[in-house]
């Protein structure tokens, strides 16, 4: 890892002028991501500007039908929040089951979505429940959210404040976990409003995105039988030595498939 | 950039001049020489460097020192009482032949120690799965997780030497 | 002895200190003074080096050198030595290329050291090697196991024509081929025994320093008993009396046998501390101990059996070709032959066998020793074919087995390969397993996991493997002076519990205080001359049988004190519970010790002391065998295995310590079940390494595991004075073959036979759906 210069932000603000004034400059959230990059030389950035000091960047409420989860919130505290449970079960199952105990204790909402790393769990949520992005500056809707492998609709010098989770009248989400890493290789969020259907996958993609296959299917019949013939093109989807495109196509029909049992 | 972090650790104030880029895990070795903290991999998936922070695990290999700046710190040193008597938990680590070269220990039982606050009652399913981020090459996990679950569980462990 | 005795399940004396991070590791040793070396390693599989050029590197401020093999050869550093040396049936010599510590010529392998950078801190020196340029000129590269002997795959030794190393064969080929076809029964397997990563938790590490005055070398690093690397370092590579180098490993992170070899890292870092008169640091990481730590296994078996209408074997015939890497290791190539292969095989009487074995160059790096080291290969080979057999006579897994078991009447038994097998119950062992696994209700569970749509499959392995293995040990005890009895160790414990099992022998036979026993190992400066180390699970056998006769020792010595003291002939004394008596009077073995320091209560020809050293010596080796069942779940739609139940049953002899061996047995099935469900190590067709972390490298994980129900089946052995087997590797050789047995066993209503191990989801749902297609998978 190459040495950096430090800088604990007090507000978002400050962290924004900082950034502008370095020279090639980086945020870290729980840093679960950007910590592992740096220390295999990947990016080598020459300022770190730490979030983590900001308090009002911490916190979930529910506010009748919309769950606020701010950007420096910690997975854990999303899986074990009671809030967060009684609205959308299903988030807290997903935030309850990224990494292990210690990523958890760490790793920040707004850390995982702004990497748009295709095997982060919470971009699932954000296309599967229909999430909204907050920044610094504007609203950005989940669904025009993530670009690409590692690349989101963000500015350079934007930051993510909070994310804002409709709460569905019913939602599910499974992940199947990388053999070796415990990464999402394929994860589906399935969620249900006022009979629209939205189907959420990551980790088979190079980013987060919806089967809408799967969705209109869906709306028309609410079975898991509905969707068993349709095949996800293995095109874009992500291979490697663990899984190939196709097993990864096999496991996203299987998952949604659940998600919809476990739902009716 | 040089900075110092001032943190407390295992109970006391300590302070060290590092660079920016010095990890957590790092500052407890070299800096503090509190070596019971050990490095296993570089990808943040073995969890021999695991410590509680503010009193919940982390992996102090994916930790900047300065952000344990002004926080809590304990270490796999701090756990057992003043008057070397053991914590619960590495006493059924030693109970349950939780351990055989060490090397994984230090980081198993401070996430042991987390799992039990964070689950009483667990099951061995659910502490086989709390254990995602800790690799042991040694003990098939059999005495590590009979180890956790005795201390979550009093009385779960059947049919024991 | 009660509870500190022989066979009692008694704590591990090692853990308090362990538990509290008091470990002193490699990595935990820093010495004043040192500077910290980083290495800058091949980025091709397979490369001419036209030059290498630090001077970028030198000119960053804090960098105190960079070393490459010119430095080397102009120091006369020696090469790494092997200890094959096979020949082919015409008589002509195996190939034996040099390896020298960094090639200056040509890289073979992705991660080859090819400088080391040293420099005032870590960061600083892994921030130069990057800086370190060296001028490849690629060529093609050979990784695969199937096509390194291809006509026309590149040549890892050009010289030599060939990638293979020598063609070994045991038996006459076309008598077993003529069996074969004769027999009213013949079955084929083709295997893979996959290529794994040891993988010990501990990254490599090594400290060197050197005192000028003295020329004297020491090296902290992770070992399994530095005396043979020692005498390699000192003799081979730096041509130093033995004496002027020490060894020294404290404690040591795992060893699985990949920890007992000598690297070309640490013969580097010894070096750049005596170039520069300077303690020297290196602390790999995880990918450079996934690149350059010497790999497992990695094999290709095919194998046929013959037998008779009985279900009897007539004949077995078994083609291994083994992937050595792009050099010859310390012991890679003996594996599949006599290494771990000369039990093939296995537990059977088989009356006629050929044998066959390829090793072969590729460009990668070495295969060695990794627990089980060709026995588990070696096991999956016979075990395969066994189930095959199975199925091809309608005779159940169990009974094919159980008609072909060498039976302890035919004992002691002499194999092919020339070994004889003392003592082993297997039947008996097998029907304990099965019994233990409740097999006769296998199939209600089977009902169950249906309902939930999961497949439900149980499978059986029987296991041989050899242990204890040559040529000796020195041991030695030694009554301190405080009161505490040192056992001076050749052996060296790394996780084994050593400190535990021969403070209880030295409690049980001398009747001393347990917590007064000391345990003395991991430093070749103390070490006795003797000494060899800890590997193929023979520290029971070497280090305890050798406890056994220096204590015999102390005895008779005390013996003679005693009766001096006692006015009493030596032999009119007797030894029981710590207690020397003569008549009326009596004495304890620490009176005795406390006078034996003593000249004048000494009787003639005595010299002071209790203190006997021992090199013990068997040439006998002990057979350790076992029989595991597994039960598996299946998920036919994901592919995902599920390990719900794993029956283990192990002959190890006299058990020492149930809690310590169980122990073993645990660690040893879950690398047997990492190699069979998730590990894997990878090379691309360019001989890129795709699995060099473990986001990519399936370590086992504690929800791969199911509880492990351990039991023994003990029958003791007859060729060492413990009864002793060993206990080591168990696990990890019955392992494999019991797991693919029963995955191919839920698998068996799509007509799948076999698959091969990694038995990834993947590979797994693939076979479903081709047979689901109707296709045969």
């Amino acid at each position: 890892m190459r040495d950096f210069d430090y800088h604990l932000a007090a507000d978002v603000e400050a962290a924004l002028a900082q950034l502008r004034a370095s020279e090639d400059g980086k945020i870290i959230a729980g840093g679960m991501t950007l910590l592992p990059t740096l220390k295999q030389n990947l990016a080598a950035p020459t300022d770190l500007i730490d979030l983590g000091g900001i308090s009002a960047l911490r916190g979930i409420a529910l506010d009748g039908n919309m769950l606020t989860i701010k950007a420096m919130t910690i997975h854990a505290d999303v899986g074990a929040s009671d809030v967060v449970r009684k609205a959308i079960p299903a988030l807290a199952t997903l935030a309850g089951g990224i990494g292990d105990p210690a990523v958890r204790h760490r790793g920040t909402i707004g850390g995982s979505i702004a990497n748009s790393d295709p095997a982060a769990d919470y971009p699932g949520a954000v296309v599967g429940l229909g999430a909204t992005i907050v920044t610094d500056r504007r609203e950005i809707a989940g669904d025009d959210f993530f670009l690409g492998l590692f690349e989101t609709a963000l500015e350079p010098d934007e930051i993510i404040t909070q994310v804002r989770f409709p709460v569905p009248d019913q939602a599910h989400y499974i992940k199947f976990r990388h053999p070796a890493s415990g990464y999402a290789v394929a994860g589906v969020m399935v969620s249900r409003t006022k009979g629209k259907v939205r189907v959420g996958v990551t980790g088979a993609g190079p980013y987060a995105f919806r089967a809408s296959d799967f969705e209109t299917a869906l709306e028309r019949d609410f079975n898991p039988q509905a969707i068993a013939s349709i095949e996800i093109s293995v095109e874009e989807l992500n291979s490697d030595i663990s899984s190939s495109a196709e097993y990864r196509a096999n496991l996203v029909q299987v998952l949604a498939r659940r998600c919809v049992t476990a739902l009716i | 950039m040089t900075l110092e972090v001032k943190l407390t650790v295992n109970g006391v104030e300590r302070s060290a001049q590092v660079e920016a880029r010095t990890l957590l895990a790092e500052l407890l070795r070299d800096h503090l020489k509190l070596t019971g903290t050990h490095v296993g991999c570089d990808t943040t998936q073995c969890g021999c460097c695991v410590v509680h922070l503010d009193g919940k695990a982390i992996k102090s290999c994916t930790i900047l020192a300065v952000q344990a700046r002004g926080k809590a710190v304990t270490t796999i040193e701090g756990l057992a009482q003043p008057d070397g008597t053991l914590h619960p938990m590495q006493e059924a680590f030693r109970e349950h032949h939780g351990l055989q070269c060490g090397f994984c220990t230090p980081g198993m039982v401070m996430m042991g120690v987390d799992i039990a606050r964070r689950n009483p009652g667990a099951d061995e399913d659910l502490i086989r799965h709390q254990l995602e981020g800790n690799i042991c090459r040694c003990t098939g996990y059999q005495g590590i997780v009979e180890a956790i679950l005795s201390v979550a569980t009093p009385g779960a462990v059947k049919g024991h030497h | 002895m009660g509870q500190y005795g022989i066979g009692q399940p008694v704590r591990r004396k090692e853990d308090v200190r362990l538990l509290t991070g008091k470990g002193q590791y490699t990595d935990d040793i820093n010495i004043d003074g040192q500077a910290w070396a980083a290495f800058v390693r091949s980025s091709h599989a397979n490369a001419k080096i036209n030059g290498i050029d630090a001077t970028d590197a030198l000119a960053l401020p804090g960098v105190v050198a960079v070393y490459t093999g010119f430095d080397l050869d102009a120091a006369g550093i020696g090469t790494l030595p092997s200890e094959a040396d096979y020949k082919n049936r015409d008589g002509s010599s195996m190939h034996k290329p040099e390896r020298k510590i960094m090639p200056t010529e040509q890289t073979r392998f992705v991660g080859e050291v090819l400088a080391i950078v040293v420099a005032e801190t870590g960061a600083l020196a892994r921030e130069a090697a990057d800086l370190v340029q060296i001028d490849f000129d690629p060529l093609p590269a050979i990784a695969s196991t199937a096509h390194a002997l291809d006509d026309d795959a590149p040549k890892v030794w050009p010289e030599f024509g060939t990638n293979l190393i020598v063609h070994w064969e045991y038996g006459d080929e076309a008598e077993v081929e003529a069996k074969l076809k004769a027999a009213k029964t013949r079955v084929t397997v083709d295997l893979i025994n996959n290529r794994v990563a040891p993988s010990p938790m501990e990254p490599r590490c090594v400290v060197a320093t050197y005192e000028a005055p003295d020329d004297q070398l020491t090296i902290y690093s992770p070992t399994q008993g530095g005396r043979r690397l020692q005498a390699k370092l000192a003799t081979d590579l730096f041509h130093m009396p033995v004496d002027n180098v020490r060894f020294i490993s404290r404690d040591t992170g795992g060893g699985f046998g990949v920890r007992s070899k000598m690297y070309p890292e640490t013969v580097a870092i010894a070096f750049a501390a005596k170039a520069l008169n300077r303690p020297v640091k290196w602390r790999g990481d995880r990918v450079e101990t996934f690149m350059s730590d010497y790999h497992g296994r990695d094999q290709i078996n095919h194998a046929e059996m013959g037998l008779d209408a009985d279900g009897k074997i007539v004949a077995l015939k078994v083609e291994t070709l083994l992937n050595v890497g792009a050099y010859l290791s310390e012991n890679g190539i003996r594996l599949p032959m006599e290494g771990g292969g000369r039990i093939i095989p296995c537990g059977y009487h088989v009356p006629d066998f050929y044998f066959s074995v390829k090793p072969m160059f590729t460009n990668t790096v070495c295969t060695d020793t990794y627990r089980g080291a060709g026995r588990p290969e070696a096991n999956y080979i016979t075990e395969r074919l066994m189930d095959a057999a199975a199925d091809a006579t309608g005779l159940s897994i169990a009974e094919i087995r159980r008609r072909n078991f060498i039976t302890p009447q035919q004992m002691p038994y002499r194999t092919h390969l020339g070994f004889t097998i003392d003592s082993g119950d297997f039947a008996g062992t097998m029907d304990m397993a099965i019994k233990a696994a409740h097999w006769d209700s296998f199939t209600e569970r089977r009902k169950q996991s249906e309902a939930q749509g999961k497949l439900r499959g149980i499978g059986l392995a029987v296991f041989i493997e050899g242990a204890g293995s040559r040529p000796m040990e020195g041991m030695r005890l030694r009554f301190e002076e405080n009161g505490d009895v040192s056992v001076i160790a050749g052996t060296y414990s790394h996780g084994q519990g050593h400190e535990t099992v021969y403070s209880q022998l030295v409690t049980e036979w001398l009747g001393v205080d347990y917590d007064k026993v000391k345990l003395i190992n991991g430093d070749t400066g103390t070490a006795p001359k003797t000494s060899i180390g800890t590997f193929g699970s023979r520290s029971s056998m070497v280090g305890g049988g050798g406890i056994r006769r220096a204590a015999n020792l102390i005895i008779a010595k005390g013996r003679k004190i005693a009766g001096h003291l006692l006015q009493a002939d030596a032999e009119a004394v007797s030894f029981a519970d710590g207690v020397f008596r003569a008549g009326a009077g009596s004495m304890t073995i620490e009176d005795v010790a406390v006078a034996s320091r003593d000249p004048s209560k000494l009787p003639e020809g005595l010299t002071p002391g209790l203190d006997e050293e021992v090199t013990y010596k068997n040439e006998v080796e002990n057979f350790p065998n076992g029989a595991h069942v597994v039960e598996v779940e299946i998920d036919p739609d994901t592919g995902v295995i599920q390990i719900v139940a794993y029956t283990a049953v192990d002959d190890c002899g006299v058990v020492l310590n149930p809690f310590i061996v169980h122990g073993q047995v645990y660690g040893g099935v879950a690398q047997g079940v990492g190699q069979a469900l998730t590990e894997s190590v990878v090379y691309d067709e360019d001989g890129q390494l795709l699995t060099a972390s473990y986001m990519d490298y399936g370590m086992p994980r504690a929800h791969t595991m199911a509880h492990v129900e351990a039991l023994f089946n003990v029958v003791p052995a007859t060729t060492n004075e413990l009864g002793v087997k060993g206990a080591g590797e168990a696990g990890a050789t019955g392992a494999p073959a019991a797991v693919v047995s029963a995955v191919c066993d839920a698998l068996k209503p799509f007509g799948i036979r076999h698959l091969d191990m990694p038995l990834t989801p993947e590979t797994v749902w693939r076979a479903i759906r081709a047979a689901r297609a109707g296709k045969a998978a």
